[in-house]
């Protein structure tokens, strides 16, 4: 029998060690017609007898069981989550009840057009909010999340080289890139070739040149970059590409630092896509449901997905007549419930509100860059935008390294950063903190750094076996990827 | 839209002195001054909160008071009974706010809800192996095809017309890129895939066979009698489920040959949501595993000797292996899953099985009735689940129009997808659906046919 550890962590047995012959949770009205006899309707060989180790639970225990089970994760809502490229930021709980009312909720995606008028609104909205965001000319929702946006974004630009008979086989992909973009070019059919980064920290432009021929079917690029800084010489890039003929994908991850400041749009920049999760504030959902959009300029718009929202004189229709587009990319429309959300946020904060978004984004990390600076080791010592990125460099020298860092800030109440990416900086430590911290909760977070930071000079152990007081302490990843056990078994 | 952002103007004056800096706009020196915006974003006013909902209510009216409306519509989308615990845990923002589990000492509640949404998937599907969710449904399918090209190398999908027609179009667009060739097996007089064609199709190129259970069209597709097929040609069963409320009494696909299960979990606790969020899901034999697209969440012991979870088998993921990984996937739909493991922990064992059992009986009854009018009959003979295709004399289109005037979504043309089945409807009938609501129906269209 495991050991209570105090009232509220406890241990919780899985739920199917709690099952019990004879328990039910559910409620159902009894069948209102009369049953016919079930071989008369399934074959018996398709019938199964029982649902072996399937849990019978009562609805007490149902609750209990995950209420429990949530109190041991951290969310925004606890606190502050500063995870580099995910942006964090509060959930604003306003969406969430939008997004459940019912005319949306109960939609069936084959109803049709005229029971789907406010749905079709909400999607197109959104779209045209989107472009004028980014200043892209045409959004397509279709997308479940980045990645897919990623992958869906270097099909069009395929597409587009392939209208034009022109065959390109490479991507070109920063060393700073995120991992998802080299494997979405993998996917898309492309080879991968990695171009290094400068000593700013930026594309390095000499190599770029060095490397560019009519091979290249686009150059997959974030900006701001995974370190947090602007790509400054976004426009000579541009035009290098473009030059021999190849396209320009930006992963958007970070738009959350260039809303009404910059627009990607006049960048050069031909293929985008966003993630609602993150800049547009729906929730993560401890890893989705996330929401994507891609973005394109002109010359892209005939190849994106089926259906397109088009408005006409009898309202809104998803339109499938686009001879040029790639097809379907999953089914039905989208996360059409996060795109309520990412709406509803967009028309809370309007023009100002989304320029202060970015404004106070970037102040809250140049803050923690500031005052960090000294006590941990900055690989690129600028103004950076939404994100600064650390390393462990002097901690190591102490045996205290990213990880232990990282598990360290758990004792002291806050969520990690992201570590050890960027790859091209050694341990690093990724902070964002987003616009929805306050200075008090960055000035607590700036303090449990700098305190993990003495700590790693005069009781460096303590750091290395942190966490010291959370549910579990480090667990043995080693032997779960050794020996993998991924499901319960009686 | 204060109410986001906690830092005051005093708060961002003393943050700017802090940095070095006389105006945020120095912040921005690294954009090109040509790129940075004088202007403000075209965006509507901003609204307050109220304003927000009482918008946000306008525009949903639009769609019409849906609730009156009775629908027959299925095909990938169900409408199913949700429990009220299911919305009320979600909303525990503990779950709803939180990232993927990448630290797991603060992330305990959600990796044991995943273990246990892999097991439940297990146990449904009757495989070895679930991941933690995929997309939803069409996505998954390419997922699982891809892994089936990793796993055997070979050039070749079959893949069955009766399976869902927007699968196959997600399908088509990503093996286009991806240089994989599908080949299509028609559907026989009896609506399922037609036997003797698969046989002559599939050979020693062929990397998998597709199917559906119940297929498209409501069909249930002997499996048992696929499955030699594929394993003489050395080629993977792979099953497509997009109505798992019917595992509840079907028996599993693992059990009959299936060497890799997906499909759509929506039906599990996700409210319909026009399309989406949905829940993907794969399951697979252990044999398998590490060509699993996703993340997975294994058991393991803490520094002190108590069980806890970990995302495991990391280096098939996109964010170790970059272009070398079995799927770009990052995010996923975490918390749809968490839907879909509370909704079955609460049905458990019984419930599920009665609520699989409630949809056939309805269907039947509605199939029963309906194929007795005149004008109209049965498409496919044979077994089905919650669905079954209509064959009507009066264009599909024209009834369903007229149906709509009496506040009844009637079932789904098939005629965008199967031009052949132009006078066909593909209806569905759920637990939600009373008696008197399918007489309706049935009264409704003897007095339009």
């Amino acid at each position: 029998m495991s050991q209570d550890r105090s009232g509220l962590v406890r241990e919780e047995k899985l739920i199917f060690e709690v099952s019990k012959p004879g328990r039910q949770g559910y409620s159902l009205p009894e069948l209102d017609l009369p049953p016919q006899p079930l071989e008369n309707l399934l074959p018996p060989s398709s019938v199964r007898d029982d649902i072996p180790g399937f849990p019978e639970v009562s609805e007490v225990e149902v609750v209990r069981h995950f209420t429990r089970l949530s109190t041991w994760n951290y969310g925004v809502d606890t606190g502050l989550y500063p995870l580099g490229s995910c942006t964090m930021k509060y959930n604003p709980k306003a969406n969430e009840e939008v997004s459940t009312f019912e005319e949306f909720a109960i939609s069936h995606p084959y109803q049709p057009e005229e029971l789907s008028q406010g749905n079709l609104e909400v999607m197109k909205t959104l779209e045209e909010l989107l472009a004028e965001i980014t200043g892209m000319d045409r959004v397509s929702l279709q997308v479940a999340a980045g990645a897919h946006g990623e992958l869906v974004g270097l099909m069009l630009i395929r597409a587009c080289h392939d209208s034009r008979g022109e065959k390109k086989n490479k991507v070109l992909i920063p060393d700073s890139a995120h991992g998802t973009n080299p494997a979405s070019a993998y996917f898309a059919g492309y080879q991968v070739e990695e171009i290094p980064s400068n000593r700013k920290g930026c594309i390095d432009l000499d190599h770029l040149r060095q490397v560019v021929n009519r091979d290249v079917a686009a150059l997959m690029l974030t900006n701001p970059n995974t370190l947090g800084l602007f790509e400054e010489e976004i426009l000579e890039i541009a035009d290098l590409i473009h030059h021999s003929g190849g396209l320009i994908y930006c992963d958007g991850a970070n738009m959350n630092a260039l809303m009404g400041i910059a627009k990607p749009g006049d960048m050069g920049i031909d293929v985008l896509h966003l993630n609602l999760h993150k800049t547009f504030s729906t929730p993560h959902g401890g890893g989705g449901p996330g929401g994507g959009a891609v973005a394109v300029k002109r010359a892209l718009k005939p190849f994106l997905p089926v259906p397109m929202i088009e408005k006409g004189d009898r309202g809104y229709y998803l339109n499938y007549n686009r001879p040029q587009s790639i097809g379907k990319v999953r089914s039905f429309y989208g996360n059409f419930a996060v795109m309520v959300k990412a709406l509803a946020y967009i028309l809370t904060m309007g023009a100002e509100g989304l320029r202060r978004v970015s404004e106070a984004a970037v102040v809250n990390a140049n803050y923690i860059r500031k005052k960090l600076t000294g006590i941990y080791h900055l690989p690129y010592d600028r103004p950076t935008m939404h994100e600064v990125v650390f390393s462990d460099k002097w901690q190591a020298a102490r045996g205290v390294r990213t990880i232990d860092i990282a598990k360290r800030l758990m004792d002291y109440g806050f969520h990690p950063p992201t570590i050890n990416f960027p790859l091209i900086v050694h341990g690093a430590l990724m902070i964002e903190p987003t616009e929805t911290e306050s200075i008090e909760e960055l000035d607590a977070f700036i303090e449990a750094m700098k305190s993990i930071a003495r700590e790693a000079e005069e009781n460096p152990e303590l750091v290395r076996s942190a966490p010291h007081v959370t549910k579990v302490t480090r667990l043995d990843e080693v032997t779960a990827a050794r020996k993998p056990i991924l499901r319960w078994k009686p | 839209m204060r109410h986001y952002l906690p830092n005051t103007e005093e708060d961002l004056h003393r943050m700017l002195e802090t940095i070095g800096v006389q105006r945020i706009e120095d912040l921005f020196a690294s954009i090109p001054e040509k790129l940075r915006l004088t202007e403000s974003l075209r965006l509507p006013p901003s609204l307050s909160e109220p304003e927000l909902i009482s918008y946000m209510k306008r525009v949903a009216k639009k769609n019409g008071p849906l609730s009156s409306y009775t629908s027959f519509l299925g095909g990938g989308a169900y409408h199913h009974y949700i429990p009220a615990i299911v919305p009320s845990l979600l909303s525990r923002s503990e779950f709803l706010t939180c990232y993927t589990p990448y630290q797991p000492e603060l992330s305990q509640g959600t990796l044991q809800s995943i273990f246990e949404y892999q097991t439940l998937i297990c146990q449904l599907t009757g495989m070895e192996v679930s991941n933690a969710s995929l997309y939803e449904g069409a996505t998954a399918l390419v997922e699982a095809v891809l892994m089936s090209h990793r796993i055997n190398r070979r050039p070749r999908v079959l893949i069955s017309e009766a399976v869902h027609p927007e699968y196959r179009m997600v399908l088509k667009t990503y093996c286009k890129n991806i240089g994989i060739e599908l080949t299509t097996i028609p559907f026989d007089q009896t609506g399922l895939t037609d036997k003797g064609e698969c046989g002559n199709l599939i050979d020693h190129q062929t990397s998998a066979l597709v199917v559906q259970y119940p297929n498209f069209f409501g069909r249930i597709e002997p499996l048992e009698a696929l499955a030699p097929m594929a394993r003489s040609a050395g080629s993977l069963l792979m099953v497509v489920v997009t109505e798992p409320i019917s595992l509840g009494l079907l028996k599993p696909p693992g059990e009959l040959g299936a060497d890799i299960v997906i499909g759509e979990g929506q039906s599990f606790g996700n409210p319909l949501n026009y399309g989406g969020p949905y829940l993907g899901f794969i399951a697979t034999r252990s044999l398998y595993q590490r060509n699993l697209p996703g993340r997975l969440v294994g058991q393991t012991k803490d520094s002190q000797g108590r069980r806890g979870f970990v995302l495991t088998l990391a280096t098939r993921e996109q964010h170790i292996r970059r272009e070398k990984a079995t799927s770009n996937i990052c995010t996923n739909e975490a918390l749809c899953a968490l839907a879909a493991t509370i909704y079955l922990c609460a049905l458990g064992k019984k419930g599920l099985r009665e609520v699989a059992h409630q949809n056939l009986q309805k269907a039947a009854y509605a199939k029963d009735l309906l194929s007795g009018l005149k004008r109209c009959r049965v498409k496919f003979e044979g077994a089905t689940f919650n669905e079954f295709v209509l064959q009507l004399e009066t264009p599909p289109e024209e009834v369903n129009r007229a149906l709509l005037q009496e506040r009844i979504i009637g079932g789904l043309p098939l005629k965008r997808w199967y031009p052949e089945l132009s006078d066909c409807l593909l209806t569905c009938v759920t637990e939600v659906v009373p008696k008197r609501k399918i007489d309706r129906l049935a009264a409704k269209l003897e007095e339009l046919l």
